[in-house]
C-alpha cells in the first residue's frame, strides 16, 4: 500500500500514487549529479516472483492481458522473458477493446510479429500511433488534459511493453512526449493543446530522426573515399541512408553486406543498396574472417549507446568489431543522439531480449534436426537479439552532434539533460 | 587367370574410390568423416602393395606416388588422403632401411657431420631386392590400420584430464572426435555445452541433438552470438579438418572468429585432432587453401531479382593461426602448437612432402 512506482529508464522524476489515488511527483531522488536511484525495468526481473506478482496486479488493473513465457529457457537467461511469435498478445483481447486504442493494438501486433523492426522504425511508428491517440482524445469533465492524457498513455505503454520490450529510443521518445504533455498550461483550450502536441511530435521526428540522419550522412561522406570497400552488418536504416547518399554524391566504393541467421536482415539491406546501383557482395557472418582482408572500413549501426561507452546493437556486431580489430580495420558506429541512454552495462547477459527459439530450426536436405527440441529434456535454443560492444573495438562514433569517441557519450548525455531541464 | 583378374579388380577399386572422393567433396555423394577416408586410403594402399608387381622398394614407392597423386588430385581439400600416402611411403623407407641393416637413427638425423661426410643428399636409390620386404611392409600397414581404428577412443580416454565438473564448454559445428570426447567425460562429470550452429550447413544442430540425447545439458546458439556468450565459457573444444605444418588449423568457417573471441577472454582453446590429420602443408598457398561451395546455400535462388547483381561467397574453411591455440589433444597425447613440427618429422619423410 505504499504505492507502485512507475518508472521510465533514467527518469529523475518519480510519479507515485498514494492511497487516495492522487498523483504526486516526488523529486527527492534527484541529487546534484542527476538521479542516483533508478528502478530496474520489470522485463529483466522475470526470475523474481514478487516482481511478477506486482506486474500481474498492475496489468489486471489496466485490463491488459499478460503474455506468457514459452519454451525451455537457458539457465543463464532465466531473468529474461522469452515469447513465442505464434501466440501474439492480441489473441487475448476482445474486439473492440475498451481500454486500448486500435492504433496501439495494431502497433503492438506489428512489433510482436516483427513486421516493424529496427530502432528508428519502431520509434517513428510509435510516435505516429501516439499522434492518432492524441487526435482522438477528448478530455473528460473535471479533468485536466495535462494529467489525464498521461494516465491514458500508461496502459498503452504497458501493452506495448508486453508485446515487445521497449527499446531505448522508444523510451526516450515517450519521456519527451510525457514531458510535453505535462507542460501544457491549464488555460489552453483542448483543440489548441492537441494541435501543439501534434506539432511537438512532428518536430521531434523531424529534428531527431530525419535531420539527424542528414547531418550524420554529411559527416560520414568525408570518411568515405574512392576505392573503399565498406563492410556493413544487418540492416541499419541510418547506414543504408549514408551509403546511398555517398553513392549519389559520386563516391566510388563497393559494399560487403554481412548477414546472420535467423533474422537474415542483411537481405533487406542488400535489396536497397542494389536498387541504388551500388555493387555489393553478400556473405554470412561465419565467413567474416575470409572477407575481412579485402575491407577498408566497417560501418555499424547502433540500437543504443550506453553511458559507459558500450554500444548496444544487433547480436553479432561485437563479433564483427572484434575480428575487424584483429585485422586492423577501422570501425565506425553511426548513431543519432536520441538513442543515447543512461544505463550502463558490461556484458550481454544482464539486460537483453530473447526472441522466439523456434526461429533457429531449419530444414536442410529434407531433414529438420531440431524439430522436437522441446521433447528433448536437456536441449535449449538461444536466440539473442542484442549484444554490447566494448568501446576499445570502436574507433569513432558519428552522431548529429559531430564525430566523437565512444567514451564521450556521458558528456553528450549531460549536455542534453541540461538542455531539457 | 589370377594375374590380370586381380589387376583389373584393383583398378576398379581405385576408380571407385576416386569417384567417391570427387562426389563426397561437393556434398552430393555420401558424406564421410576423415577417419573413414583415412582407413579406406590405407586399405587401398595395402591392396596395391599386395597385388601390384614390384621388385624393389623404389618401384613400389613410384607406384604409390603415382596413385597417390591421382587420389589427392581427385579431392584436394581432403588432406587425409595425402597424409596416409606419405605415412605409407615413410613405412616403406623404414622397412627398407631395417632390411638393409642400417640403424634408423643414423638415417634420420641430418646432422652437420653427416652432411659433410656423406657428400650431400643420401645416395639411396632403393634398388635392392629383399624377399621379406613385402611381408614387412604389409604388416606395418596393418599396424597403421589398427592405430587408425583406435584414434577416437584414444582421444576420448583423455577427456577426464581436461574437463572438470560444472564447466561451460563451447564448440562449433560437428566433429565426431569432439563428440566422443565430451560423451566420455559426461559419463563421470556434469557440465554444460554450448554449440554454435555454424551456418549455412548448420551441423551444430546434429551435434546438439546427439549430445543432449546422451544426457549432456546443451544449448544451441547462432554464429552471431559467439562473442556475446563467450564471457561465460570456461573452455573451447573444437575439432578440425587439417592441422597444418606450422601448428595452425584449417577448420570449418567461423572457427577463426571463435578463436579470436576465446583469446580476447583468455579462454583456453583445445583442439582434438588425431595424428592422421597432420599435414605437411603450409597456409601460404592463397589459391589452394580455400574451398568454396555453391553460394545457393547463402543466398537461395528464391531471391532471384538481386542474384545477378550481387557477388556471393560461401567458403567452407577458415585459417586459425597457431598463436590462438592453447593445446592439441591427439591420440598420442597432448601437445603445444609449437611442437607440431617435431611430430611431423617423425611421421613423414621430408622428401615425401611433395608427392
Amino acid at each position: 500500500n505504499v504505492g507502485i512506482l512507475i518508472r521510465l529508464r533514467a527518469d529523475s522524476h518519480c510519479h507515485i500514487k498514494n492511497e487516495d489515488d492522487q498523483w504526486q511527483i516526488k523529486e527527492h531522488f534527484l541529487t546534484p549529479l542527476g538521479s542516483v536511484v533508478k528502478r530496474l525495468p520489470e522485463h529483466i526481473q522475470v526470475d523474481d516472483p514478487d516482481v511478477l506478482k506486482k506486474l500481474a496486479k498492475k496489468l489486471e488493473r489496466q485490463q491488459i492481458p499478460r503474455r506468457l513465457d514459452y519454451g525451455y529457457k537457458v539457465s543463464l537467461f532465466s531473468h529474461l522473458l522469452q515469447y513465442s511469435r505464434k501466440a501474439p498478445l492480441t489473441q487475448q483481447l476482445s474486439i473492440p477493446s475498451a481500454v486500448i486504442h486500435p492504433a496501439i493494438v495494431r502497433l503492438g501486433l506489428q512489433y510482436s510479429q516483427g513486421i516493424v523492426a529496427g530502432s528508428n522504425a519502431r520509434s517513428i511508428a510509435l510516435l505516429h500511433a501516439f499522434k492518432q491517440v492524441i487526435s482522438d482524445y477528448t478530455t473528460p469533465s473535471n479533468e485536466e488534459l495535462s494529467r489525464d492524457l498521461v494516465n491514458k498513455l500508461k496502459p498503452y505503454i504497458s501493452f506495448l511493453n508486453q508485446c515487445r520490450p521497449l527499446s531505448a529510443s522508444m523510451g526516450n521518445a515517450i519521456k519527451y512526449i510525457k514531458k510535453e504533455i505535462s507542460n501544457i498550461p491549464s488555460q489552453f483550450k483542448e483543440d489548441d493543446a492537441k494541435k501543439k502536441l501534434l506539432n511537438c511530435i512532428e518536430c521531434f521526428i523531424e529534428e531527431k530522426i530525419v535531420l539527424a540522419a542528414k547531418a550524420i550522412a554529411k559527416s560520414s561522406i568525408e570518411k568515405i573515399n574512392d576505392g573503399d570497400v565498406i563492410l556493413v552488418y544487418g540492416c541499419s536504416s541510418l547506414v543504408n541512408h549514408i551509403l546511398c547518399e555517398a553513392f549519389e554524391k559520386g563516391r566510388k566504393f563497393r559494399v560487403i553486406v554481412v548477414d546472420s541467421r535467423p533474422r537474415l536482415e542483411g537481405r533487406e539491406a542488400l535489396r536497397r543498396l542494389v536498387q541504388k546501383g551500388i555493387s555489393c557482395t553478400y556473405v554470412l557472418i561465419s565467413a567474416v574472417s575470409y572477407i575481412l582482408p579485402e575491407v577498408s572500413k566497417v560501418f555499424l549501426g547502433a540500437h543504443a549507446l550506453l553511458a559507459n561507452g558500450y554500444v548496444m546493437s544487433r547480436v553479432g556486431t561485437s563479433q564483427i568489431a572484434l575480428v575487424a580489430k584483429a585485422f586492423n580495420v577501422p570501425v565506425l558506429v553511426c548513431c543519432e543522439t536520441y538513442k543515447f541512454c543512461e544505463r550502463v552495462q558490461t556484458d550481454s547477459f544482464v539486460s537483453n531480449e530473447l526472441d522466439d527459439p523456434d526461429d533457429l530450426i531449419v530444414t536442410r536436405k529434407g531433414e529438420t534436426q531440431l524439430k522436437d527440441w522441446q521433447q528433448v529434456p536437456r536441449l535449449g535454443l538461444l536466440n539473442l537479439v542484442y549484444d554490447v560492444t566494448p568501446p576499445d573495438f570502436v574507433d569513432l562514433v558519428i552522431t548529429d552532434l559531430g564525430m566523437i569517441p565512444c567514451t564521450s557519450v556521458p558528456v553528450v548525455l549531460r549536455v542534453k539533460n541540461v538542455d531539457l531541464l | 587367370m589370377p594375374g590380370p583378374y586381380r589387376e583389373t579388380d584393383l583398378t576398379e577399386k581405385v576408380e571407385a574410390f576416386l569417384s567417391d572422393l570427387k562426389r563426397g567433396g561437393s556434398g552430393t555423394g555420401p558424406l564421410r568423416g576423415s577417419a573413414e577416408t583415412a582407413r579406406e586410403t590405407t586399405a587401398l594402399l595395402r591392396r596395391i602393395t599386395a597385388q601390384v608387381r614390384w621388385s624393389s622398394a623404389g618401384d613400389l614407392m613410384e607406384v604409390i606416388r603415382k596413385e597417390g597423386r591421382r587420389m589427392s588430385a581427385a579431392q584436394p581439400s581432403e588432406t587425409t588422403v595425402g597424409n596416409m600416402i606419405r605415412r605409407v611411403l615413410k613405412i616403406i623407407r623404414e622397412e627398407y632401411a631395417r632390411s638393409r641393416g642400417s640403424s634408423e637413427e643414423a638415417d634420420q638425423q641430418e646432422s652437420l657431420h653427416k652432411l659433410l661426410t656423406s657428400g650431400g643428399l643420401s645416395e639411396e636409390n632403393f634398388r635392392q631386392y629383399f624377399t621379406a620386404l613385402k611381408a614387412n611392409v604389409i604388416e606395418a600397414i596393418n599396424e597403421l590400420l589398427t592405430e587408425l581404428e583406435g584414434t577416437t577412443d584414444n582421444i576420448a580416454m583423455q577427456a577426464l584430464e581436461h574437463i572438470h565438473s560444472n564447466e561451460v564448454i563451447m564448440t562449433i559445428g560437428r566433429s565426431r572426435t569432439v563428440e566422443a570426447f565430451l560423451k566420455d567425460a559426461a559419463r563421470k562429470r556434469k557440465f554444460h555445452v554450448i554449440v554454435a550452429e555454424c551456418a549455412p550447413f548448420c551441423q551444430g544442430h546434429e551435434m546438439a541433438t546427439s549430445l543432449s540425447k546422451d544426457g549432456i545439458e546443451t544449448t544451441v546458439i547462432t554464429d552471431a552470438a559467439i562473442f556475446a556468450v563467450m564471457s561465460r565459457v570456461n573452455k573451447v573444444i573444437i575439432g578440425t579438418q587439417t592441422v597444418l605444418a606450422n601448428g595452425g588449423l584449417r577448420a570449418v568457417n567461423g572457427t577463426h572468429t571463435l578463436a579470436l573471441a576465446a583469446k580476447h577472454h583468455s579462454t583456453p582453446l583445445i583442439v582434438c585432432a588425431p595424428m592422421f590429420k597432420l599435414s605437411p602443408q603450409f597456409p601460404n598457398e592463397e589459391d589452394t587453401f580455400h574451398k568454396f561451395v555453391s553460394p545457393h546455400e547463402v543466398l537461395p535462388f528464391t531471391e532471384g531479382e538481386i542474384l545477378s547483381k550481387v557477388n556471393v561467397h560461401c567458403p567452407v574453411f577458415d585459417y586459425v593461426p597457431p598463436e590462438l591455440i592453447t593445446l592439441f589433444i591427439s591420440n598420442i597425447g597432448g601437445h603445444a602448437p609449437s611442437y607440431i613440427y617435431r611430430l611431423m618429422s617423425e611421421l613423414y619423410h621430408p622428401e615425401d612432402h611433395e608427392l
